[in-house]
């Protein structure tokens, strides 16, 4: 249980997240205000990315879990992946190029 | 004490947060669908898309996710409070969790209803005489089935914690037993992850336009 | 008449220690259990109902065929018998048969643990099974369904005038319980192993139930999504799917096989544990590649999600995504003929003794490389296109769920027959039930293969003459099935009460569930076992038991 303790994320480091991710969130937004062609919606993606991995890792304290949470946690997304790739690669071939 | 199956109260909590960990796989999953369902479409029709998103009210988009943001910090700080036992701060925490839940409910509501006034509803009121209408009508009928699913998931969230809230009044809960607490803190952070992939995806399409 | 008043006359109850049977009485005591030994009685009684109706409807079907003709029953009602059929089968029976009822028996059993993680959960699981079956059963009772068990947009969504909506709603629930059923396995599997219980010490059943599990909780929340988005569909006339709203039927598809080609595996991959158990115990043999069925047990599993598309090459999928799955279909065979190969090495030398849980796994062996090997032909794009809808799918199907689930489902239960009841059944019975249900079994499908060759659509009520004789074989095989199914029924709950009592460990069997009494205590072991050998360890035990032999003499 000691052990545990050490390992709680602060109050500061949980202040400093929820910043970060209120910048983040005004970011998109204004990113989202200029035309980039396809890159708006990588850039609106990768942030959103960068989003939810700060949540995973601290408010869901990820980071100090143990080997088996990131196995969960890979087989969720590797799984989300399968249905989402072998779908889309269907779609993609059925309508290439558009 | 811990139950009869396990060795202790550590070992007992750490095999639930581990259960909850493999609930929001499923989740994930489950919301998965929606978003292959959605990529499929934006894939057919990129245009029909960018030009149906302008029916999104982008300004409250951007609001709701803050507050989903500052909620899960509270949440965040609750789980914080009760593993160093600070009631207090734990009942104020949870509580404006609530609030925050009910806020970002409320302003959705609000959305919606506009999308009843301006018969961007399938289903209750859908306006098909305007320019490429069903494909607007799988936009539209993907905004509500994803923000829809989610807005479920955010009030049973919202339930969960005022369980835990009550909970905590009554004081059932210390540093060496929480996980309560925790895993529905962990189901509350999903939700808001989920938030914030929805959000770029349907409301940021085409506001530079 | 005067009786002689010997002991064997007393009808004194002979003394039983207290186990999870007797520990307490009462329905009460049943409904509100959270011990997990009853709970898979629970659904061993509820999956049964399920097994009986939904083979009602097959004996019907059957009898339907045994005619060119539609004589017996309506086109229209043919279509909701065959719907019936294949949702009440493997949604209420082959999909929780053997993990929820042996699983929930004998996964803390075997790992050495008191209870699952989350007992509550459990008994949670079998309430919602219920409220998904009787949803389901409500269905059936207001009109039926006629969708078949694929619930194939657009024809679900606008064009079917049944009941849908309540099926997909009973799945859905279903649906719930699978998830929470495969969610507790894999968290007790994976922390509440008794010490000494390595990963690699696990009995491979364990190792099925696992990859069962994980597919049970990837998969399902998909055809849950794609369930409900069908009944919206159809409930308000919105939606994603139906090309009339300028939807895409396809999507559907991906979706729902994205699940039940899985599913084929949620079926499949506990039968293929049960199995291995049983050719060890009755060969008296270690596993030969006890690494190696592990790991393919895992990679079936994950290859089985790769492959759903080899269910769409006629329905207007991409031809490079349907080569693609063609391909990946193909990779599936080689874990599953790695497993078959290593059950024959088992046997091969064994000290094999013939005794009907074995016949049962043999039968297996034997029904499931049939089923397997015509599912490569299946794969094959070109040769898909031909047997595509005939009754050659039809037949392969059956041999992979019907001859490899659910004769590995009954040869557990055989197996664990003294374990669950304290009781033996009767041998000989019990061989002639397994050679029954083979042969009548063989004799139903094989003739499907050849029908399906030669044309025969599937999901048709009446049928040109010159297939009738292969349907009245077909139907005759049905009856023998059904006769052999019977006779479990019969003698189980016959031995319950009156078979010899069986002692801890009948077979002189490997694996902690038979250290423990029969029928087990309450909490499972009185004292927590501790494990310092690998699994299946016969070889030591029998070299000791002769050189203790050659002793004597």
């Amino acid at each position: 249980m000691e052990n545990e303790k050490t390992k709680t994320i602060s109050e500061f480091t949980n202040y400093i997240v929820g910043g970060a991710l209120l910048v983040l969130t005004l970011s998109t937004y204004l990113a989202a205000l200029v035309d980039l062609g396809i890159g708006n919606l990588i850039v609106a993606l990768l942030i959103a990315a960068a989003k939810a991995s700060l949540i995973i890792l601290y408010f869901m304290h990820a980071r100090y879990s143990n080997r088996l949470i990131w196995v969960v946690i890979g087989a969720a997304l590797l799984w989300f992946g399968i249905l989402f790739t072998l779908t889309m690669s269907d779609y993609v071939a059925r309508y290439p190029a558009m | 004490m811990p139950n009869i199956q396990f060795r202790d109260l550590a070992q007992q909590q750490e095999t639930a947060e581990f259960g909850m960990w493999i609930f929001l796989a499923t989740e994930l999953l489950l919301f998965g669908g929606l978003f292959t369902s959605y990529t499929a479409f934006r894939y057919y029709f990129p245009q029909v898309f960018a030009e149906a998103s302008h029916g999104l009210n982008a300004v409250i988009g951007t609001i709701n996710t803050a507050i989903l943001i500052v909620s899960s910090l509270f949440i965040a700080l609750a789980v914080y409070a009760v593993k160093n036992g600070q009631r207090k701060k734990l009942l104020f925490t949870l509580s404006a969790a609530i609030v925050l839940g009910t806020a970002f409910m409320v302003l959705k509501g609000y959305e919606y209803y506009n999308h009843y006034l301006h018969h961007e509803f399938p289903g209750l009121s859908f306006d098909y005489s305007v320019a490429n209408a069903h494909t607007k009508q799988i936009y539209f009928f993907l905004y509500f089935a994803m923000t829809g699913l989610h807005a479920i998931h955010l009030t049973i969230g919202i339930f969960l914690v005022a369980f835990i809230l009550f909970r905590a009044y009554h004081r059932e809960f210390s540093p060496s037993y929480y996980s309560p607490v925790e895993n529905v803190g962990l189901y509350w952070h999903f939700v808001d992850i989920v938030w914030i992939f929805l959000y770029p995806l349907l409301y940021l399409i085409d506001i530079h336009h | 008449m005067k009786s002689e008043k010997t002991i064997e006359n007393l009808s004194v109850p002979p003394y039983q220690p207290e186990n999870y049977l007797n520990a307490e009485y009462g329905v009460k005591s049943w409904l509100l259990t959270t011990d997990h030994k009853r709970i898979g009685l629970l659904y061993m009684v509820s999956i049964t109902l399920m097994f009986i109706l939904g083979g009602f409807f097959a004996m019907l079907i059957r009898l339907e065929l045994l005619t060119p003709q539609g004589d017996l029953v309506s086109a229209d009602t043919y279509n909701k018998l065959f719907t019936m059929h294949g949702v009440i089968m493997i949604f209420f029976f082959l999909i929780p048969s053997i993990p929820a009822v042996l699983g929930n028996f004998l996964v803390p059993l075997m790992i050495g643990a008191k209870d699952l993680a989350f007992p509550k959960l459990n008994l949670l699981s079998w309430y919602i099974y219920l409220a998904g079956a009787s949803f389901t059963l409500w269905a059936l009772v207001s009109g039926g369904v006629d969708t078949g068990w694929t619930f194939y947009t657009p024809f679900s969504t606008t064009a079917s005038n049944t009941e849908v909506i309540k099926t997909a709603i009973g799945i859905i629930i279903m649906g719930f319980s699978s998830i929470l059923t495969g969610l507790n396995f894999i968290v007790t599997i994976h922390k509440l192993r008794c010490p000494g219980m390595a990963w690699f010490r696990l009995p491979l059943f364990i190792w099925a139930i696992y990859a069962t599990s994980l597919i049970q909780v990837l998969a399902t929340p998909v055809l849950t999504l794609a369930l409900a988005l069908v009944g919206i569909e159809r409930a308000f006339g919105i939606g994603i799917f139906d090309p009339a709203l300028g939807g895409d039927p396809i999507l559907f598809q991906h979706l729902f096989w994205f699940y039940s080609h899985p599913a084929v595996y949620i079926m499949i991959l506990p039968g293929m544990g049960v199995v291995t158990e049983l050719i060890c115990a009755f060969s008296r043999q270690r596993i030969v590649g006890y690494t190696g069925v592990a790991i393919a047990t895992l990679a079936i599993a994950f290859f089985g999600f790769l492959v759903w598309g080899h269910h769409m090459f006629v329905a207007g999928e991409a031809v490079y995504a349907a080569m693609a799955f063609s391909f990946l279909s193909f990779a599936v065979a080689v874990p599953s003929a790695v497993k078959v190969f290593y059950w024959t090495a088992t046997l091969y030398r064994g000290a094999i003794s013939f005794d009907a849980p074995l016949l049962f796994a043999i039968g297996f062996i034997g029904l499931f490389t049939v089923g397997g090997l015509t599912g490569l032909f299946l794969a094959a794009l070109g040769l898909d296109v031909h047997v595509h809808d005939t009754y050659f799918v039809v037949a392969h199907f059956h041999y992979i769920m019907v001859g490899g689930s659910m004769l590995a489902y009954f040869g557990g239960l055989h197996y664990w027959f003294p374990k669950i009841t304290g009781k033996m059944y009767p041998e000989g019975w019990a061989r002639l039930a397994a050679l029954t249900i083979f042969g009548g079994f063989n004799l139903t499908f094989f003739p499907q293969f050849i029908l399906g060759y030669l044309g025969m659509p599937r999901r048709y009520y009446s049928y040109p003459e010159n297939f009738q004789a292969l349907n009245v074989l077909s139907t005759a095989g049905a009856s023998i099935l059904a006769a052999g199914l019977l006779m479990p029924f019969i003698y189980f709950l016959w031995s319950w009460r009156y078979g010899k009592t069986a002692g801890a460990n009948p077979w002189n069997a490997k694996g902690l569930e038979w250290t423990t009494n029969s029928p087990p205590p309450k909490e499972n072991f009185l004292v927590t076992p501790v494990v310092t050998e690998e699994a299946y360890n016969y070889e030591t035990d029998d070299e000791q038991l002769e050189l203790f032999d050659e002793e004597d003499e």
